[in-house]
């Protein structure tokens, strides 16, 4: 279990004062000029070595995408993006941290966008946090006054403005090019890659999209080091993890903890287990909506880290667990989750546009087993056809969570499409 | 230069081509819907992915880059497997009513899915319905059967510059619409119905009226403005269905505005299908071709030549302009003119009345100057072409006359033609363009400001080595070929202006108007008016005779654009009751005046033609024209310039015939009056 002196994130719960008093207390804003002053190639090297892999869901390691931005600045400027359109179902992670600790991200954001040569950065919040988006507000307004940012943040003589701005729901602009879009006060599509936003991104200009959580982190880690980070957890999967556990657990809640910590003892630990004690488990969610479901015999003892979790075919996503005991509907769950991508879908693509109503119909028909059994076989054929054939990732988002039910919950699907058959029999004899 | 292999053919190209580019080199074709060679790529119909080794994932060809060393299959079980999916995820909400579907025959999703749709449906569930939308009076909507491709709005955008479509609503709701479903703005509207690869947007004048394999399809010119658009007319028996725009990088590119495109159900209505003669009540009666020519031949033989005139319109071909100039001379007439707006053009200097640059020209330009002209409705595919330079960057655009919107920002220097002496291209312009409209020749100091544009030009370096960028727009077709052969007074003649003076004070007694519509009929006094045309407009009403002549799908005619590009016009049908070609008229006239034109068929007079002006036999090639002092400088008015065209859809006898057009100019040209309860 993560000692409590290795918490990075010592105000998760709001006990005490998230304003810059309370924070320089807990340590930010601490030696944020010598940090600047090692320059970018230091800090973007320490990233490297800490092995802190992205906390937005795909887990793609964070030095390395900021050394993808030009190394020197052109005519056209630089822009950090904060993602915090925090929209994953099961997710509220970024939440805690945009209106308990904002002086981490804050402080985080003019590191990582020194590091990047980028010398204004945006923070796109998610429209419906609006009292997080007052904090963060309140606490930026905070630091400007307080000579941190702005035309000599922290006096290093680096001229860094920050922006905050509040989407207007969407989940879809979550996504890194949609979210740039949408910035651009556009409709929130994502865009094509090729070009990637460290060559083209927001206004045309070289830009990197990071998640709160792995900006929030950065000066820590190079406070206390990269190899005090990359302690945590196992190699590849380093560092310590906002974990948010949510369902049929006695205690739900947000909790950091080393990477690689088993699933078992996260939920056993933190969360007060089941409802109803381990036997009563039927399945979990272990990274948001968007990963497939693992039932209980592989909950039993996997890790929670990134490579775990790929290979019993699932993710850590946004490392949001959702408990789900035996009195769970799991048809109905995953049915509700496909009704969510289909109407989260931008329509931009063929195969999502098509496929995730498609899906979420079928699956509306399975959860009263009104279907046969080849359509559970069609369905998975269906969801093969979406994934990898769209612009961005809803697609295999709106794919996965039917694959984890037909992988691991085929009897069940079949059980009800018999019932359902049976029932209809009868009543026609009768 | 990255060399990539495609389904094993090696094949070089530059770097930044995407993969579906360089599959179209290798000869390999791969299906798409959603790209389009003139439009931004989208990459949202998935409908071209193909498989790339290493890559993980199927790829969209049309967003790709190629890569050195790359190897793409577009045919592997992968690839196809790819695209069988997003065919049926397409098919799955378009409705199986290919049947009733004006695309039908001509639909890219009907040629894909046989190729790769599957033979039956998985999908159980209801199709989607979607509410059509108002497109105005020249795309029908059925917007059920979009797939969302997004090449209309795209279109509109880029092209057009009426950013007016979009997409509302998000996933399987999403929907393409026009701003609150009005009528797109644009000229140029009409290109969506070509673009939608399904029927989704359909031509609402052609709406179920034939299918595409029923029509005999002849490529010809367009003649309803000066650029010579290449078009293919459509045709079922006699009557002409459609116009479609053909490939032509050197002038339309593969657009073709709203007019040129639906002003032609006018050939329906309206037509002059026999002879006429005014009787003694005043009335036009029907008459035979002998007693209409022995009429004539009354009033013109034995009458001196300098009291007959001719003054030839906009959309006569050169033959029979020729043939009539011939016969003119032989009457001794010197009185003919081709100008009948009057301009101020300088038949003499070739380089005073040419598009010189031409309109791909218009790519290399770096700053454009445009004096009385509103390229937008004088040429809506040139002035495409110009936002298309202005959408690369790094152009300098001017403009003095009426401040419109022309789709592109551009600098606005005043309405009043002295303004022109003092424009300047910016400093390191190196192909600064000057594009003078009718508005500033067609004015009584036309030819003062012809002057003064010619030193501008020659002062800000508009005319080097290698590069002519003087411009003159022309609005209709026949002008060129008619200065290009002369039909101008002769030694001292009257211009269309001294004969209409002549015929208001008895000077000039007979004069033969050849399909000239747009002059002052009123001013023609107690002439003797023969009106050789194919439409009862302006000047058949005010004609003694009227001669039945055929209309530009009915013959085949020499015409030349406005950049001096000669190109011949074919025969799609053929004209209506007695009417006949109009160089058969001329010569069949100048017996009954016993003046024989020495030529019995098209190919004689075509050849005299071209004997008597080479250029006219220089087919689709440009002459560079040579620089020589043109205008008359003189005193330049401060009377603001008015644009020549008002209403772009009725501009000539066709379109002023046209249903369609009617309803485009109620909706476009006569201001947006909404209708209220009580006025229907």
């Amino acid at each position: 279990m993560l000692a409590d002196k290795d918490r990075i994130f010592t105000n998760l719960y709001g006990h005490h004062d998230w304003r810059l008093a309370g924070a320089r207390a807990r340590g930010d804003w601490d030696g944020t000029k010598e940090i600047l002053a090692m320059g970018p190639d230091w800090i973007i090297d320490e990233m490297k070595k800490s092995g802190l892999r992205g906390r937005g869901g795909a887990g793609f390691p964070t030095g390395l995408k900021w050394s993808f931005m030009p190394k020197t600045e052109s005519e056209r400027p630089h822009y950090l993006v904060v993602n915090a359109d925090e929209g994953e179902p099961g997710t509220c992670k970024d939440r805690d941290m945009l209106r308990f600790d904002p002086h981490k991200l804050i402080e985080g954001c003019l590191i990582a966008s020194f590091a990047m040569r980028a010398h204004a950065c945006y923070i796109y919040v998610r429209g419906e946090y609006y009292n997080e988006a007052s904090n963060l507000q309140a606490a930026i307004d905070e630091a400007y006054a307080a000579g941190l940012i702005g035309d000599n943040a922290c006096g290093s003589g680096w001229k860094f403005d920050l922006y905050l701005h509040r989407g207007a729901g969407s989940y879809i602009c979550g996504e890194e090019t949609a979210l740039i879009e949408s910035l651009e006060g556009r409709k929130g599509q994502p865009r094509l890659k090729p070009p990637f936003p460290a060559g083209v991104g927001l206004y045309g200009c070289p830009t990197t999209v990071n998640n709160v959580e792995s900006i929030a982190v950065a000066p820590t880690i190079l406070r206390r080091g990269a190899s005090w980070f990359s302690s945590f957890g196992r190699p590849n999967n380093t560092g310590t993890k906002v974990f948010c556990i949510s369902g049929h657990v006695n205690n739900p809640c947000n909790v950091e903890e080393s990477m690689s910590i088993p699933l078992k003892e996260l939920i056993e630990k933190h969360a007060g287990g089941v409802r109803g004690g381990w036997d009563n488990l039927l399945a979990i969610i272990p990274g948001g909506a968007s990963v497939p479901v693992l039932p209980k015999s592989i909950c039993d003892t996997v890790l929670m880290d990134f490579d775990a979790l790929r290979d019993v075919k699932s993710g850590l996503g946004t490392a949001a667990v959702m408990v789900m005991d035996k009195s769970t509907d799991i048809v109905a769950s995953i049915a509700r989750l496909s009704a969510f991508y289909k109407h989260e879908s931008c329509g931009q693509c063929t195969p999502c546009r098509e496929g995730t109503g498609w899906m979420a119909r079928v699956m509306k028909r399975m959860v009263k087993g009104e279907a046969t059994l080849d359509e559970i076989n069609q369905l998975e054929a269906v969801t093969y056809q979406v994934e990898g054939h769209t612009i961005c990732a809803l697609g295999d988002a709106a794919a996965w969570p039917i694959q984890g039910l037909i992988r691991h919950f085929r009897p069940e699907l079949e059980r009800r499409i018999n019932a359902y058959r049976d029932a209809k029999t009868r009543a026609k004899a009768a | 230069m990255p060399k990539l292999t495609i389904d094993g053919r090696q094949v070089e190209v530059p770097a930044n081509t995407t993969i579906i580019q360089a599959a179209e080199v290798a000869g390999v074709e791969i299906p798409r819907f959603c790209y389009h060679e003139r439009l931004s790529i989208a990459g949202n119909c998935r409908m071209c992915l193909v498989e790339v080794e290493k890559s993980p994932k199927p790829v969209a060809s049309c967003a790709m880059p190629v890569g050195e060393g790359m190897v793409v299959h577009t045919r592997s079980a992968k690839a196809n497997k790819a695209r069988e999916g997003v065919m049926e995820f397409l098919l799955i909400n378009h409705p199986l009513d290919c049947p009733i579907c004006d695309q039908g025959g001509e639909c890219d999703l009907q040629d894909q899915a046989m190729a790769y749709g599957g033979d039956r449906s998985r999908y159980q569930e209801n199709k989607r319905a979607v509410k059509d939308k108002n497109m105005g009076p020249l795309v029908s909507t059925i917007m059920t059967r979009c797939i969302h491709c997004t090449r209309c709005v795209r279109f509109a955008t880029e092209v057009a510059g009426v950013p007016e479509l979009g997409a509302t609503g998000r996933g399987e709701d999403m929907e393409i619409t026009s701003y609150l479903e009005k009528s797109l703005s644009s000229e140029l509207s009409a290109n969506v119905v070509d673009l939608c690869p399904v029927g989704a947007l359909t031509s609402k004048p052609y709406a179920f009226n034939a299918r595409p394999w029923e029509l005999r399809k002849t490529e010809s010119i367009d003649v309803l403005d000066a650029l010579g658009s290449s078009i293919r007319i459509d045709t079922r028996g006699r009557d002409v269905l459609r116009v479609m725009p053909r490939l032509n990088e050197s002038i339309n590119e593969e657009w073709l505005g709203d007019k040129s495109r639906h002003a032609i159900d006018g050939l329906r209505y309206q037509r002059l299908d026999r002879p006429y003669i005014r009787g003694a009540n005043g009335k036009l009666q029907e008459a035979s071709w002998a007693d209409a020519f022995n009429a004539i031949a009354r009033r013109v033989v034995g009458l001196n030549g300098s009291r007959i005139a001719a003054i030839a319109g906009d959309l006569v071909d050169c033959e029979s302009m020729f043939a009539l100039k011939q016969l003119m001379i032989s009457l001794g007439s010197p009185n003919l003119d081709c100008r009948q707006d009057g301009a101020a053009l300088d038949p003499s200097v070739r380089a005073s009345y040419l598009f010189n640059s031409t309109i791909a020209g218009i790519e290399e330009a770096d700053a454009i100057l445009i004096v009385g002209c509103n390229p937008r409705k004088e040429a809506p595919v040139l002035n495409a072409r110009i936002r298309k330079r202005y959408l690369k960057g790094g152009l300098s655009i001017s403009v003095i006359g009426e401040n419109v919107d022309l789709t592109y920002p551009y600098h606005y220097v005043g309405a009043t033609p002295d303004l022109i002496a003092n424009c300047k291209p910016p400093e390191g312009s190196k192909k600064p363009m000057l594009i003078l409209g009718q508005a500033a020749l067609a004015r009584p100091d036309g030819a003062a400001i012809l002057e003064a544009a010619r030193r501008v030009a020659e002062q800000t370096g508009t005319i080097k080595d290698g590069w002519n960028g003087f411009n003159v727009l022309h609005t209709a077709a026949a002008r060129v070929g008619g200065l290009d052969l002369g039909f101008v007074p002769v030694a001292d003649g009257k211009d269309t202006l001294g004969i209409l003076n002549g015929a208001t004070k008895g000077e000039v007694e007979v004069v033969y108007l050849l399909g000239a519509d747009e002059i002052d009929t009123s001013r023609l006094g107690k002439a003797f008016v023969i009106y050789q045309g194919h439409h009862g407009d302006r000047g058949a009403h005010r004609a003694d005779v009227i001669l039945p002549g055929a209309a530009y799908t009915e013959k085949s005619g020499t015409y030349v654009n406005t950049e001096g590009r000669a190109q011949v016009a074919a025969r799609a049908s053929f004209p209506p009751g007695e009417a006949k070609e109009d160089w058969a008229i001329i010569r069949a006239l100048s017996e009954a005046l016993s003046k024989t034109l020495p030529f019995d068929s098209l190919d004689q007079v075509r050849a005299a033609m071209r004997k008597a002006t080479p250029s006219l036999g220089a087919l689709d090639t440009i002459t560079k024209a040579e620089w020589k002092p043109f205008g008359t400088a003189g005193t330049i008015s401060a009377t603001p310039f008015k644009f020549s065209i008002s209403n772009y859809y009725m501009t000539d006898p066709i379109s002023r015939a046209s249903p369609t057009m009617a309803k485009c100019t109620e909706q476009f040209a006569m201001g947006a009056t909404p209708r209220t309860g009580t006025d229907g």
